[in-house]
């Protein structure tokens, strides 16, 4: 009796643990509702991975059950089949929905900030590192009194 | 001096921050202000026969909201959008978007139509077109054609003044 209820807690506490993965899993199928052309649809996943749901903004196009992120991909996969290829695809959504929709924003005067501000910060921390160090240098390299050293010395010798 | 540096860094964080918190997420940057509005041409909801098209309101500056039957937000600003007609400040045209149920033409019966044509873009096309992410969203656009201003969310009388009202006065309208 008492081992089958340790058992069912143990299922219980796999099953809780294991959700995150099956959730997971789920995620990006939602990119793959007629696979009836694998190549294509392995694109859009691939491409829509590093786009923005507009309307869940965290979500990704790929991931997204969103009404809107269906017409999406529905919109990339006819282009697709037309020929389109993923840059003209991108170019297409940025001129509707701005570089808002990529997850990768292009390199460009707004953005710099954005890409360079770690390396900024990077630096910053560095310079404060290196100053720290230089300065605690300088306060060993303070001058050591010859008659002090040898009344220490001479203390030491005592014992 | 030194002693205040990390105060100064915190207090600046915390500017950052709070002014992080009252920004709206929504409100995405549109690529479209100062380009030309994207032509379609569409049937109307009630007949189906007669088609809109931006083109045909060339000349005037006119709002493009885009709603559905289905959108909650766009009943609470629907009183609002009917003020306006009532009071001939601008026309409005309403995109009917993505109303699978067909729901627009009795609903607008029912409460009143604001608008002075009802295109219906039943499979959302036209609304991607304008980049739409969730209803209501509404556009200026001005007498050459071309957007001026995207406001996401619904429209009221604050929204109006401080959003709509100046650019509208800056556009002669």
């Amino acid at each position: 009796m008492k081992s089958g209820c340790i058992k069912s807690v143990l299922l219980a506490f796999l099953l809780a643990i294991s959700l995150p993965a099956l959730a997971n899993e789920a995620a990006p199928k939602a990119a793959l509702p007629n696979a009836e052309d694998p190549v294509i649809e392995q694109r859009l996943v691939n491409l829509a991975e590093d786009l923005r749901c507009l309307v869940c903004q965290n979500e990704s196009l790929a991931g997204s059950h969103a009404e809107l992120a269906e017409d999406l991909r529905r919109e990339i996969r006819e282009q697709m089949k037309a020929g389109k290829d993923d840059r003209e695809v991108i170019a297409y959504l940025t001129e509707r929905y701005g570089d808002f929709v990529l997850y990768r924003p292009p390199f460009k005067p707004v953005t710099y900030l954005l890409w360079l501000g770690p390396l900024l910060f990077l630096g910053i921390g560095g310079g404060a590192w290196v100053m720290t160090l230089r300065r605690r240098r300088a306060v060993q390299a303070a001058p050591v009194d010859e008659k002090k050293l040898a009344a220490a010395a001479q203390l030491l010798e005592e014992k | 001096m030194k002693r205040w540096l990390p105060l100064v860094l915190f207090v600046v964080l915390v500017g950052f921050f709070a002014k992080g918190l009252f920004l709206n997420p929504r409100e995405v940057p549109s690529p479209f202000i100062g380009r030309a509005a994207p032509a379609f041409t569409l049937p109307l909801v009630g007949d189906a026969n007669a088609s809109f098209s931006p083109a045909d309101l060339k000349g005037q500056v006119w709002l493009l909201n885009i709603w559905a039957p289905w959108c909650v937000s766009c009943r609470q600003e629907h009183g609002f959008l009917m003020q306006l007609t009532q009071s001939g400040r601008i026309p409005i045209v309403g995109l009917n978007w993505k109303d699978k149920a067909r729901e627009a033409e009795a609903l607008l019966a029912r409460t009143g139509s604001p608008y002075v044509a009802v295109p219906e873009d039943l499979d959302g096309r036209v609304g991607i077109d304008y980049g739409v992410t969730g209803t209501p969203e509404t556009f200026i656009i001005d007498q050459a054609g071309i957007v001026r201003l995207k406001h996401i969310g619904p429209i009221g009388p604050d929204v109006w003044q401080t959003k709509f009202e100046p650019k509208l006065k800056e556009l002669g309208a």
